[in-house]
């Protein structure tokens, strides 16, 4: 006889067994009755399929120490905990960790929505100074003045663009 | 709730004179229970939020307090440069009593989770209480609009204006792969969750819930209860909302949530329909007892209330009420919470107090409603001839 199943969150013996079909992709879920009760699936208005299979799918007993964010500390064991993450950081950090789960959770794996057009000009204008900038304190050292004044020029362009004053 | 430039205060609750606290908010119409309120049959309001991080901060779960601090100052200060929210009212969660927060969850204007959120949580809310945006909740920021009806195109267009214009003044976290960054991976993406707040009493009465829960679902999107995850449906009241954020456009996930919307309030009435075809008796007098003891009862649950409501705004969208009486009731769903029944009163009720106070407020508002007009010819079709 096959093994009894166990629960998805906590590993008990599993006595409620959920197959959804969402976006046309079987999902299936095993609880045990104290899970499925503390879940609210007895209550059909009252669950978030989805919250449910990200914390199921994150079962932290099956899970290696994997790799640490660098700007927030963020482990994978916290993600698996809490199904949150630390930082937007974190998205690079555990990419490899995420791309499965995004395919189960979302309609695609790529944002086709709205882009903050704004706020992305002025962090490429922002990168760009951040460069010229380099470049000019770099062009300065090894005496390379032509450069340097090109350099000077491009910078006050930028800093234009941001609707600063140029540097004499 | 510090300083706010109020609309007119409601002629029926003159507490403008009051501290510019929770009183003012409450003495102002809302848009759930002034004028607004009660104009569609069977949707009660549309609401749509979008989840927004700042790059290179720490999400608030996983921040210090003097992170959090930081981030809430900065949020503030953007959203109060932005138009709508010139005079809007604002509050730190921790300035606010349990009460007043209670008051705005009732309100839908903050979430559970805000109301129990730890220092450096605050939230912003426009005088007309459409707009309120919410301070380190799960994520650094949850802009949210509210409107009376079925409203989803005007409620977009609110929301993503302002979204637009704080560009302006925030960096938002954001991937050009996987679009706006959030703490939770299922709000990625777009950040939205649209949802309608739908009176579905005929689809309750005749069984079919269930049937309509499934079948949303395998279209994406997910059935709760009136105030969100885990909550009942006391009412008849479903709160319906898109379930994925990722891989479709915001225009997209508008586009199908308004369609199945369309077609739940289409199961809904053919459900009415059936209902004063079939079993007029039973409804008539579902309705008719719900009259009776709003009227005259001493004792009333919340639960109890919201569901001889729900009954009333049923009989109304029937004919059997004035139309106008539905703006009453959407009015009463919100005064007869918990926490509205307890600010009415100076002092400190225990649970069987407020449904006696809860009892004496419907007594009053219901002591010149007009009694149910049931059509003659039901009537004759149920009761045998003598």
């Amino acid at each position: 006889m096959a093994s009894p199943l166990k629960c998805d969150l906590c590993s008990k013996p599993a006595t409620v067994h959920l197959t959804q079909i969402v976006n046309n992709k079987v999902h299936k879920i095993d609880l045990c009755e104290a899970c499925a009760q503390a879940k609210g699936l007895t209550d059909p208005t009252g669950f978030s399929l989805s919250d449910l299979l990200l914390k199921a799918s994150l079962n932290p007993e099956n899970s290696e120490p994997g790799p640490r964010c660098e700007q927030c500390g963020f482990t994978q064991n916290d993600f698996k905990k809490t199904g949150r993450f630390g930082c937007p950081h974190c998205y690079e950090t555990f990419k490899t960790l995420l791309g499965p789960m995004l395919d189960n959770m979302h309609k695609g794996t790529t944002h086709t929505g709205k882009i903050p057009q704004k706020a992305l000009a002025r962090k490429s204008l922002y990168d760009r100074l951040t460069t010229l900038e380099l470049d000019l304190s770099e062009a300065i050292k090894t005496e390379r003045y032509e450069d340097a004044a090109r350099y000077r020029d491009e910078i006050n362009q930028v800093k234009q663009a941001f609707g600063e004053k140029p540097a004499e | 709730m510090k300083s706010t430039k109020s609309n007119k205060p409601s002629g029926k609750n003159p507490r403008n004179n009051q501290p510019a606290t929770i009183a003012a908010l409450l003495a102002t119409p809302s848009e759930l229970t002034g004028d607004a309120a009660g104009k569609c049959a069977i949707v009660l309001m549309t609401r749509i939020r979008l989840a927004r991080n700042l790059a290179g901060h720490r999400f608030p779960g996983r921040a210090t307090e003097t992170q959090r601090a930081t981030i809430l100052e900065t949020c503030r200060a953007a959203l109060a440069a932005t138009t709508p929210l010139k005079h809007a009212a604002q509050a730190s969660i921790d300035e606010l009593s349990e009460l007043d927060r209670q008051i705005l969850v009732e309100r839908h204007l903050i979430s559970r989770e805000l109301s129990e959120a730890k220092n450096g949580s605050g939230v912003i809310i426009s005088p007309d209480q459409t707009l309120s945006i919410m301070i380190n909740e799960e994520d650094h920021l949850r802009l949210q609009v509210l409107r009376a009806g079925f409203q989803l195109k005007k409620a977009w267009a609110a929301i993503d204006t302002l979204d637009t214009t704080l560009e302006d003044y925030l960096d938002y976290a954001f991937s050009p792969t996987l679009g706006y960054l959030t703490a939770c991976p299922t709000n990625l993406g777009t950040g939205l969750r649209a949802s309608a707040m739908m009176h579905l009493p005929a689809l309750v009465i005749s069984s079919q819930m269930e049937k309509v829960v499934r079948a949303v679902n395998q279209l994406g999107l997910v059935v709760r209860g009136l105030f969100g995850e885990g909550s009942d449906a006391s009412g008849s009241i479903f709160q319906i909302s898109n379930q994925t954020t990722l891989g479709e456009s915001e225009d997209t996930i508008i586009k199908r949530l308004g369609s199945v919307l369309h077609s739940i309030i289409e199961h809904e009435l053919n459900a009415r329909a059936r209902l004063v075809e079939n079993d007029a008796a039973r409804l008539q007098d579902k309705i008719g007892r719900a009259y009776g003891i709003l009227q005259h009862s001493h004792l009333l649950t919340s639960g109890e209330a919201m569901n001889l409501l729900s009954l009333v705004r049923l009989g109304a969208d029937l004919g059997y009420f004035p139309e106008t009486s539905r703006s009453l009731v959407d009015r009463l769903f919100i005064e007869t919470q918990p926490g509205h029944i307890q600010h009415t009163s100076k002092t400190d009720l225990d649970p069987a107090r407020r449904d006696t106070r809860r009892a004496s407020h419907l007594r009053a508002e219901f002591a010149t409603f007009p009694p149910p007009d049931f059509p003659r010819a039901t009537d004759a079709k149920t009761q045998p001839d003598n």
